[in-house]
């Protein structure tokens, strides 16, 4: 096949190159330039955004002997992903921009300008499984569980996976740095990434605050009463029992944890540790890795969270919209957040949280 | 399939004769400001060079000024030049809107360090600069200027500037031009242009990388960059590069480039653009060009995207001038000549040199229409 291979300049996508060589295919190096004013030098835990890394990117494909050039997709990374990261923040939900990049900007304008330029898919060095069987090709979850990347995936439809290769999956990461190492790749040692790659001092909320505003306003407990201030809703997060400054204490001294926020009133409610459970999430705008789901009630898992649990639940699709029902009650859980449906290891599909019980 | 070079304005093979005159200078001991023998014999060999160098551009052997690279010849010359002037209350440094990096980033960086205030001629659609508002400048404010840089050919359309005339108008002001894409390629002498200093680089006329000089007019004192042991005039310190200047020498003499051949090839290469994809716009076209620059404009197209595809059919030219981060932007030049961002970007420059044939630029032309078609699906809304 001719690939493009979207290259991070960090030590996954360097070997999962190198790897799609190995296997026969025709490959090219491409470096996704995200940010229209990049910084020089990685700081902190960014690793795809920077003048370095796109150097890091350009030697790993000079060493593998693969063509290498710059895309600049700053603008398409800036209106697909940034400006839905603010706007789900400011509408009181937990967006995971990942998941947005990777539906909107790498297995989209990139998959469809590779297309269009007559290549057949995009490598990428996410830690997932493809399997061809007879319902065509579906998605995994990688064999490195704790590297696992399948639910950043999951916002892929079909037509997407066909044209998705990942190399890494049946692979842990100590093994991959072992082989970049073997392939004298010079990002062997290279610090994993982690945080959002557009806040580069890793202060989300102090990110959040520059660019959304700081209005003050009330934290309420359920029956409404202000029990104090917060410097921004949108800096909170359901279930999070920290940093709420709170002075004045419950009855019995148990401590509270954000039950909601209200974006239009700029209010955050407050609450007991048992009023966080949920046992019935909803999901809007659905998208299927394989076979849709139907009304039908299935058995299976479902994942709210990047490297979160795999919870057992029942789901089903009603008005359009994902449901899944758990076997226990979870606390804490925010709207905005995917909810990704597992048959075993394999993806069946996502949305985003937009109601709970 | 071997591949086909046509980017030649970026740089261009060696002569061999530059090859060989370098590696024999490379096996040569002796710094030639050293006082003994082999420092003497270096030197000797050193000064022939520079003989040789002046009288193919047409100066005087004491007015070449030897430096690492084109950039650094104008960094030297804007900078100095603007220092000398600063010293007697002249601010203002005018450059052509269509600068390479190398005069334009000096230029703002002059505004922004050392108080000085840019004016950046403009330029008409064929890429070629307004010289009334040269004239208008010069008549309102010309006392407070300190230096003109206006280049000799842009390295991205090959559009021939009116260097004669900016000096005419300059009367007293000093003129430098960057003149590297134009040595060797059109008929061009110092003496004759009466600028006070002009910028050569040794790469682009079939000489090694990495050096350059800078031919700055008897007389003319201007401040350094670099300092040390002031070996060329006090203005450039550092041990002369004895192998490269002998090879850049060597080149200059050579008569390797064929200009007529290169325009031949050009002129084949434009009709063939315009019969097969009609809507191409070739850039600065109504203007006196160099001879192996062509500049292409193709509608709903991305440079990069078609840079990509023709390098995939072993073809490698340019999106202009190189950018070191490797993100293509929309080319200032092509601005500058009216061009809409879009359109800027959607452009391919293709430069024919000394070993360029006509099979090469057929093969170019043949594979054009599918790349640009490609180009365009792939251009996404």
């Amino acid at each position: 096949m001719k690939l493009i291979a979207a290259m991070s300049g960090g030590v996954d996508s360097a070997v999962a190159a190198a790897r799609a060589v190995e296997a026969g295919h025709e490959v090219i190096g491409v470096h996704l330039a995200l940010s229209a004013n990049p910084q020089k030098y990685r700081s902190g835990a960014r690793g795809c955004c920077t003048i370095e890394d796109s150097h890091d990117a350009r030697r790993a494909a000079d060493v593998i002997g693969i063509p290498f050039y710059i895309w600049d997709m700053a603008e398409e990374f800036h209106d697909g992903v940034v400006e839905d990261f603010l706007a789900e923040y400011a509408a009181g939900r937990t967006p995971n921009p990942c998941l947005r990049c990777n539906e909107k900007i790498k297995f989209a304008a990139v998959l469809d300008r590779a297309r269009a330029m007559g290549f057949d898919g995009v490598v990428t060095g996410h830690y997932a499984r493809t399997e061809i069987g007879e319902n065509g090709k579906t998605l995994h979850r990688a064999v490195d569980h704790s590297k696992d990347q399948s639910y950043v995936l999951s916002v892929l439809t079909v037509e997407q996976i066909e044209g998705a290769v990942f190399p890494l999956g049946d692979t842990t990461k100590v093994d991959i740095r072992k082989e970049a190492e073997a392939r004298g790749l010079a990002v062997a040692q290279k610090p994993d990434s982690h945080d959002i790659c557009f806040v580069p001092s890793g202060d989300n909320a102090g990110w959040l605050r520059d660019r959304l505003g700081s209005d003050v306003g009330p934290i309420v407990d359920q029956s409404g009463t202000k029990i104090g201030e917060h410097k921004g809703a949108y800096t909170y997060t359901i279930g999070q029992r920290k940093g709420l400054g709170l002075t004045i204490p419950t009855p019995d001294g148990s401590p509270r944890f954000v039950l909601k926020i209200e974006p239009v009133t700029n209010t955050v409610v407050v609450g007991a540790r048992e009023d966080l459970a949920v046992t019935i999430m909803r999901g809007e705008r659905p998208v299927w890795c394989g076979p849709a789901v139907d009304h039908a009630h299935r058995i299976g898992f479902v994942q709210i969270r990047a490297h979160g649990a795999a919870l057992p639940c029942t789901y089903y699709v009603e008005n359009g919209l994902l449901v899944a029902i758990l076997d226990e009650a979870l606390l804490g859980l925010a709207t905005g957040q995917a909810m990704v449906i597992y048959d075993g290891d394999r993806v069946v599909g996502s949305a985003t949280i937009c109601e709970t019980e | 399939m071997s591949s086909i070079y046509v980017d030649h304005a970026a740089t261009t093979p060696m002569v061999e004769s530059a090859l060989l005159a370098m590696t024999a200078q490379l096996a040569q001991l002796g710094n030639p400001s050293s006082l003994h023998t082999h420092g003497r014999a270096t030197r000797k060999t050193l000064e022939d060079a520079r003989e040789t160098l002046a009288k193919e551009i047409g100066s005087l052997p004491s007015e070449v000024i030897f430096t690492a690279s084109g950039t650094e010849a104008n960094n030297i010359a804007l900078k100095g030049l603007y220092w000398a002037g600063r010293e007697v209350g002249k601010k203002i440094v005018v450059i052509s809107s269509i600068e390479h990096h190398a005069i334009l980033d000096p230029a703002h960086w002059l505004a922004t360090h050392e108080g000085a205030e840019v004016i950046e001629i403009p330029v008409n659609s064929d890429g070629v600069i307004n010289l009334d508002f040269l004239k208008d400048l010069v008549k309102t404010r010309g006392e407070e200027i300190a230096v003109i840089s206006v280049m000799h050919a842009n390295n991205e359309t090959g559009a021939i500037q009116p260097v004669s005339e900016v000096v005419a108008i300059a009367g007293e002001i000093a003129v430098h031009t960057d003149a590297v894409q134009s040595f060797k390629k059109v008929p061009l002498s110092f003496a004759q242009l009466g600028v006070t200093a002009m910028s050569l680089s040794a790469h682009k006329i079939g000489g090694p990388l990495g050096i350059g000089a800078l031919i700055l007019k008897r007389g003319v004192e201007i401040p350094s960059l670099l300092h040390g042991g002031g070996q060329e005039r006090e203005i450039r310190s550092g041990t002369l590069n004895a192998p490269s200047i002998v090879a850049f020498a060597t080149a200059a003499t050579s008569s390797y480039y064929n200009a007529g051949a290169v325009v031949g090839l050009r002129d084949r290469f434009i009709s063939s653009v315009q019969a097969l994809i009609p809507d191409a716009v070739i850039n600065a076209l109504a203007a006196a060009r160099l001879p192996g620059i062509v500049n292409v404009t193709f509608p709903g197209t991305q440079s990069d995207t078609l840079l990509l595809l023709m390098d995939g059919q072993h073809i490698s030219c340019s999106t202009g001038s190189a950018c070191s981060a490797g993100v293509h932007e929309a080319s200032h030049v092509l601005l500058a000549m009216g061009h809409s961002e879009i359109s800027a970007q959607s452009s391919l420059r293709f430069s024919f040199g000394a070993t360029s044939t006509a099979s090469e630029c057929d093969f170019v032309v043949s594979v054009l229409p599918d790349v640009i078609a490609r180009g365009r699906a792939a251009n996404l809304p």
